[in-house]
């Protein structure tokens, strides 16, 4: 159990490199931009890979009439994420801590875990949300307007992870640095939960 | 995506592991008659880049283009001496000053030799340097951005022709001067030419960290003309080398007049003892009147400072500091091995090729061995310093250049041939004929203590044109050659602008890691830039109008102007606000009498404008610039001179 809750508490501080490593990041590339484009997505705000990547992503984007990406302090989501994953990594840490301690059984890993998954999910939800709006909600004054065959207006989001061809632009969409950390330290608590259950069946028996 | 691209970089550098094998096969089996697939040693894929920059001098058009090596393609042509419409440069009121001289402004020039920075003897691909033979002035361009950044001329100067070559740290750039004429000038008549003229060779410091230009110290040479020059380097560091002509210091007809002498000279100046000697005080100031231009990136603005006196010193009073090596029948080219230890003297008229050993001249000096003197000037003994004779090489030697294996390549004006040599036992290993009449050859790192041998090319005088023809009037030619074999092959000819005298050439790995993308805003310190559009605004201050205007895809700010007047002088402003590699915003208004601008992300341009009509004239976008360039566009109106129309301007609603 104490092996358990160790990783336990090195999953949990996994969290933590969010605050120093994106979440996320979406590339653009297009045959006329040999160095793409890009943006890194931190849970305290947007940046772009290179300097003036954001403003040049702006610039290209109000052809086809989309808002401009969102400065932190315009997103709620930018100051409530850094306090969530904070708290859930503070949770993580004294679940095991306590764990050691023998204080609680290992079934808390696995309510961590699943409390941070759905909290998780909730958060790709809410992006994609935020996608659907950024990609479709459209100024009507737009310079350039694109519709489907079927006669709808297009929409620009970009994939929520994965690849997509958004007119003329290669747009990737994939977990970054922080993001991996996150997962490792996640399953790291799986890890924990499975280890401190063998653990505890091994004492039983 | 970072994360794709490094996975797929992986497999990418595993499928190479596979395929370089058989790649290995292939090239065994390309022995045969696949070998001599010249077009593929050329070709550069789309998206690939070329191994090498080349700068080549445009001559008479006053600039300098930059080739690919080895495709032959032409990337950029960098207005230096010359105004160029295409930007603006010597139009703009930011660039007028880098033409301004003693004589005014000149807005052409006569460009020679570039010559690339180098620090240890090695180019570092920094600043490149090249020469103005009509009105003479050296320049300094940024190999950051491409760029004119300093202009100084030179006084006591005509016929800037044996310059622009840099030491081995890039300590000094020299201009020699191919006319002698009196110092200073005066009314004399011509035909008492002999004795009292003189020919100044002058040494200009380079700052080691701005590149900034100073003219040092001027040598008073005798009337002699001084042709070509180079740096010695590694043994001979602190030496430089001077052909001369007309020795004889005729002033008419000097075809035959200057063709006399048998042997004329190479001036061996060591400036290293010079430059002590004015270190100490030494020399004097004399009064002399030339301009010092300065671009400076922050503004974007340039600034012409006329500087009043310059130091010149008399080479009697430095003694052990100049020498004369008698060389052969009007020498051209001259030209310092790697090692430093060879000066080659390409004597125009001789028949042999001619080249000297520093070791034996310094010997020769110790022994104090002299055949005599010239103006006070010792005169060494041919035979004393001599190293070696290439025996009938060709007709017409010019120009000597080095792979750093060993081998020299010299070019043959009138036999119209490259003739590959070897060092140390002067014996004649290939040649290949040019097709043209060619002049000077260049070697990437040639004049380098490490030349990068793996191209040649030389460069064509009298091109009667191996491609569709064009008319009468042609540009020049290049011919690129493989030298990384025992046998020089003719890979490519590639016509040039202007008449390109000599090039300088480097791997592009150095500058292309440094090359600059845009200029940031940020960091625009120009007096008059607008850093956003509410920052735009139209100030009169008597008849003088400043239009600050941004530019951003796709619209002017702002795009409607009233209030100017016919006879008022307006200045146009324009920032272009843009963060984004290669987005110029052009700039042009009806009956603009000097050029458009073409202004680069970042970057502050001004041009004058004197409207003489009553009306309301457009303005536009003269650089293609996104799906909406058409629409950039905008008016000015103009009221007539006694009329008060309030000065106003708006940008997305009607002027109110």
């Amino acid at each position: 159990m104490k092996k358990a809750s160790i990783i336990m508490i090195i999953g949990s501080l996994l969290l933590l490199g969010l605050f120093k490593f994106p979440l996320w990041n979406i590339m653009l590339g297009a045959p006329q931009y040999p160095d793409p484009l890009g943006m890194n997505i931190y849970i305290d705000g947007i940046k772009g890979v290179s300097e003036f990547d954001l403003q040049n992503i702006d610039g290209l984007n109000h052809y086809i009439g989309m808002k401009t990406i969102p400065k932190a302090d315009e997103m709620w989501e930018f100051s409530m994420f850094p306090k969530v994953i904070f708290g859930m990594a503070m949770l993580g840490v004294i679940i095991g801590l306590l764990g050691y301690f023998g204080k609680v059984s290992y079934k808390y890993f696995l309510g961590w875990f699943l409390f941070m998954s759905v909290l998780g999910i909730l958060g790709m939800y809410d992006f994609n949300n935020w996608l659907v709006d950024y990609g479709g909600n459209l100024d009507p004054h737009a310079i350039i307007k694109v519709t489907n065959p079927d006669g709808t207006p297009m929409s620009y989001k970009p994939p929520l992870i994965g690849f997509k061809k958004l007119l003329n632009f290669d747009v990737t969409s994939l977990p970054h640095t922080g993001g991996y950390l996150m997962f490792v330290g996640m399953s790291l608590t799986l890890v924990a939960f499975w280890l401190g259950r063998k653990t505890s069946l091994n004492k039983k028996t | 995506m970072k994360n794709l691209l490094t996975s797929s970089i992986a497999m990418f550098v595993i499928l190479l592991g596979f395929t370089s094998c058989n790649n290995g096969n292939k090239s065994g089996s390309k022995s045969g008659a696949l070998a001599s697939n010249i077009a593929e040693k050329v070709y550069v894929a789309p998206g690939e880049y070329d191994s090498h920059y080349a700068f080549l001098s445009g001559g008479y058009s006053g600039n300098v283009t930059v080739y690919g090596l080895p495709s032959g393609r032409m990337f950029k042509e960098i207005p230096v001496f010359s105004q160029f419409p295409t930007s603006g440069y010597g139009y703009s009121e930011e660039t007028k000053p880098m033409l301004n001289t003693s004589y005014g402004f000149i807005p052409w020039g006569d460009a020679h030799h570039p010559d690339i920075s180098q620090s240890k003897g090695e180019l570092d691909g920094r600043w490149l340097f090249i020469n103005e033979n009509n009105t003479p002035r050296i320049a300094r361009l940024s190999l950051t951005t491409f760029e004119t950044e300093e202009i100084i001329e030179v006084p006591n100067s005509a016929g800037n022709h044996s310059s622009s070559f840099v030491t081995e740290n890039t300590e000094y750039v020299v201009a020699g001067t191919r006319f002698s004429v009196p110092i200073p000038q005066r009314d004399m008549p011509i035909k008492d030419y002999k004795g009292n003229f003189q020919g100044a060779l002058s040494f200009i410091s380079v700052a080691p960290e701005t590149g900034n230009m100073d003219i040092k110290f001027q040598v008073l040479m005798p009337g002699f003309n001084y042709d070509l020059s180079h740096p010695g380097r590694g043994k001979s560091h602190g030496w430089f080398f001077f052909t001369t002509y007309n020795t004889e210091e005729a002033n008419t007809l000097l075809e035959v007049n200057a063709s006399q002498n048998d042997k004329d000279f190479i001036a061996a100046i060591n400036w290293k003892k010079i430059e002590e000697y004015v270190n100490n005080g030494g020399g004097t100031m004399m009064p002399a009147n030339y301009a010092h231009n300065v671009y400076d990136e922050h503004t974007h603005t340039a600034t012409s400072t006329m500087k009043k006196e310059v130091r010149v010193v008399n080479p009697i009073e430095v003694p052990g500091a100049v020498y004369f090596i008698p060389t052969p029948k009007s020498p051209h080219g001259c030209d310092v091995d790697p090692s430093g230890e060879y000066i080659v003297g390409n004597g125009k008229l001789s028949a042999n090729l001619t080249v000297h050993s520093f070791t034996k001249m310094l010997d020769a000096i110790e022994n104090k061995k002299f055949a005599g003197e010239a103006y006070g000037i010792p005169i060494l003994n041919f035979e004393d310093v001599l190293a070696g004779v290439v025996e009938q090489p060709g007709l017409g030697p010019l120009h000597t250049e080095f792979d750093g294996k060993g081998n020299a390549y010299t070019t043959f004006f009138i036999s119209s041939e490259v003739v590959k040599w070897k060092l140390g036992t002067w014996e004649v290993v290939d040649r290949k004929p040019t097709y043209y009449s060619v002049g000077h050859l260049t070697i990437p790192g040639g004049n380098s203590g490490k030349p990068q041998g793996k191209y040649m090319f030389a460069m064509n005088k009298i091109t009667k044109d191996r491609y569709l023809p064009t008319g009468p009037e042609m540009e020049h030619s290049a011919q690129l050659y493989d030298i990384s074999g025992d046998k020089m092959e003719l890979l490519l000819d590639f016509p040039t602008h202007g008449e390109p005298h000599y090039a300088a050439a480097m791997e592009a790995g150095i500058i292309k890691a440094q090359s600059q993308k845009i200029y940031k805003l940020a960091d625009n310190k120009h007096p008059y830039a607008a850093k956003s559009d509410a920052d735009t605004k139209v100030v009169r201050d008597g008849k003088n109008v400043h239009i600050y205007l941004t530019t951003i895809r796709s619209h002017f700010s702002p795009d409607n102007i009233e209030g100017i007047k016919v006879g008022d002088k307006v200045y146009f402003h324009v920032t272009n606000l843009e963060q984004d590699f290669d987005v110029p915003h052009g700039f042009a208004v009806i009956g603009q009498n000097n050029s458009e601008l073409l202004v680069m992300p970042g970057q502050t341009k001004t041009s004058v404008w004197e409207p003489k009509q009553v009306g309301v004239w457009p303005f536009y976008c003269t650089d293609f610039c996104s799906a909406l360039h058409q629409e950039m566009q905008g008016y000015v109106r103009v009221s007539a001179a006694n009329s008060d129309t309030p000065i106003k301007w708006s940008l997305g609603e009607d002027i109110e």
